[in-house]
């Protein structure tokens, strides 16, 4: 008995090291392990000061890395998801809305608006991972081409910057539908020779994936972020096999030809600021 | 068809069409079997539109799966004329769940693309399950930019449990495949016309299923995830599909009440499996009417009725 239950606990730490350790005074880095002041941490943009690993960010924190200070003007904000198709699993849909509109503050997982990069102006759409892991339903789909349609009205260039498990289950055929809507506002955009930057960060896969986020003129990425359309795991149990090392990083996407760019945090206002002012006169 | 394949739900009118079947062999045309053979018969009728009449959505799921269901390649057999099936991607290969090609209707050349599954097993792995790759897409983007350029209308037929998850197809851009074709689909000058066949599963059937008019055989399915995936991500329990069918509302009554799509047509009475000469039919007329009054419609205001179409499906509050 006591042999067992050592193992039992040999196994738990093992565990333990890929689990998040809560925000605090600490944080333990997810890729080298490395415990650091949290406060460190944050003041280097939420990248890990000893391994530059890229932890995942708010919408809001991404807002304010990217665009000049105090340029941002948010639209839509107050939409919100219906449960229209009385979806009910061990929560209804409503409840879970509910739940995640009172653990953030954010009503749906995206943030949209106009805003500046450098002086250069732009509609932006950020994804909030935290609210239902940063899926597309109605409100996401209308949200995004809502901010394209902006820009083909004010004549800007438009950035996504997607964290998004995908298509939100609990809508459906009609979020299945919001990629199909999203892509024909680019491809209006595109007629019009506006620029679409794609930021993929950690992670971004399914619906999301399959529709507007690899759609642009620059496919850009973060740092190892997690790239796909299958998950790794419907991956492995279709085909059973272990799968290839660095598999839908983003790495891997940009030796395979998916990704124009992978540009680390601190750097990449700079970039997109370059860019812009290559593709786009005002 | 030589043997029916009974689901699950038809063990009723399976035993009795096998007792109809004794009969037939045990009389020679004895005149006291034939009314009770009738009597039989119309027996097993009534069973059957008793069946067909209440079916859940997840007994709709096995319908729109049915091993005998027709397929793209009997549609285009029995709808179509001079059907020339072309090849692959020009970029890496062909892919054989996704089959496109020159064909008349009512003697009118149109393209025409679908997903294709197979019967047997051994053409089921040839079809991968019908479940592309992403060079099956890029074929089919391909066809129908053909079809743009020569002002063919482009029409498709939709039935995947969804786009192949594997290693090969992420490294050679399955999203970016599917991706592309929803935009490019959004901006084609010429008339498409979709018909939900069997499954619509995710985006490997959206990736062919944008259109000008979007129709659903009455026991076709059309979600976002199959019921199985659902299941399994919202109970850990894969087997669970039957409730995971009934919560994504995946029929084509459920989502012609949500305006995804135009028309549902008609299966011939116990599914289009049973009658695939009925079922193509009844599609051929729908085909034929909707093409109809697509050729009526200006290049500029059919893309733009087209972006409006997508445009309105959402449900939200502000």
């Amino acid at each position: 008995m006591g042999f067992f239950s050592k193992r039992n606990g040999v196994q738990a730490t093992t565990e333990k090291k890929r689990v998040r350790v809560p925000e605090g005074l600490w944080t333990k880095c997810q890729s080298c392990g490395e415990v650091i002041i949290s406060k460190d941490i944050e003041n280097n943009l939420n990248v890990c000061p000893k391994c530059n690993f890229h932890f995942r960010i708010s919408a809001r924190k991404r807002l304010a890395i990217l665009l000049d200070e105090g340029s941002f003007a948010e639209h839509d904000a107050g939409m919100v998801s219906v449960d229209c198709l009385n979806f009910k699993d061990s929560k209804s849909y409503q409840e879970r809305i509910n739940a995640a509109v009172a653990k953030g503050g954010s009503k749906d997982a995206i943030i949209c608006g106009e805003g500046k990069i450098d002086g250069t102006p732009l509609q932006v759409a950020v994804f909030d991972f935290s609210f239902m892991g940063g899926s597309m339903g109605s409100v996401v789909g209308e949200k995004i081409t809502r901010a394209v349609e902006r820009g083909i009205e004010k004549h800007t260039p438009v950035i996504i910057i997607s964290a998004s498990g995908g298509a939100r289950m609990q809508e459906s055929i009609l979020s299945l539908m919001q990629m199909a809507k999203t892509s024909a506002a680019l491809a209006k955009l595109k007629e019009k020779g506006l620029p679409f930057i794609s930021i993929l960060t950690d992670p971004t896969t399914g619906g999301v994936t399959a529709s507007f986020a690899m759609l642009g003129d620059i496919n850009m990425s973060e740092p190892k972020a997690l790239i796909g359309f299958a998950g790794p795991r419907v991956i492995e149990q279709t085909i059973r096999q272990k799968l290839p090392a660095g598999f839908q990083r983003a790495e891997y996407l940009l030796d395979h030809g998916m990704v124009d760019i992978i540009v680390e945090r601190k750097d990449m206002r700079q970039k997109l600021s370059q860019i812009l002012k290559m593709l786009y006169r005002q | 068809m030589a043997t029916q394949t009974y689901l699950e739900f038809e063990k009723p009118l399976a035993e009795l069409e096998r007792k109809i079947q004794e009969l037939h062999e045990l009389s020679g045309d004895t005149l006291d079997l034939k009314t009770e053979i009738g009597k039989l018969e119309k027996k097993a009728e009534q069973i059957q539109a008793d069946i067909y009449s209440n079916l859940s959505r997840w007994q709709t799921a096995q319908v729109a799966r049915h091993i005998n269901r027709p397929f793209t390649l009997d549609y285009l057999e029995l709808i179509f004329t001079e059907f020339n099936e072309l090849h692959g991607d020009r970029n890496f290969g062909d892919d054989h769940a996704i089959v496109g090609g020159l064909a008349r209707l009512d003697g009118e050349p149109v393209m025409v693309i679908g997903h294709q599954k197979g019967r047997d097993t051994k053409e089921k792995v040839y079809r991968n399950f019908g479940m592309p790759n992403p060079e099956g897409y890029r074929k089919a983007l391909r066809l129908m930019e053909m079809a743009e350029r020569f002002k063919l209308p482009i029409i498709t037929f939709v039935d995947t449990p969804g786009a192949f998850p594997g290693i090969g197809a992420e490294e050679r851009g399955q999203a970016e495949a599917i991706a592309r074709n929803l935009r490019e689909m959004a901006r084609l000058t010429v008339p498409i016309i979709v018909v939900i066949t069997g499954e619509g599963g995710s985006g490997g059937a959206l990736a062919i299923a944008v259109g000008d008019r979007i129709l659903m055989l009455q026991n076709s399915i059309y979600a976002v995830i199959s019921p199985e995936g659902c299941a399994a991500i919202l109970w850990s329990d894969g087997t669970k599909g039957e409730q995971a069918a009934e919560a994504l509302k995946l029929t084509a009554k459920d989502i012609k009440e949500l305006n995804v799509i135009d028309e549902i047509v008609n299966e011939p009475l116990g599914g289009a499996h049973r009658d695939h000469e009925a079922m193509a039919r009844n599609l051929h007329e729908a085909l034929s009417r909707n093409l109809q009054e697509l050729r009526k419609i200006p290049a500029d205001q059919l893309i733009e009725e087209r972006y409006q179409k997508f445009r309105k499906m959402s449900r939200f509050v502000e």
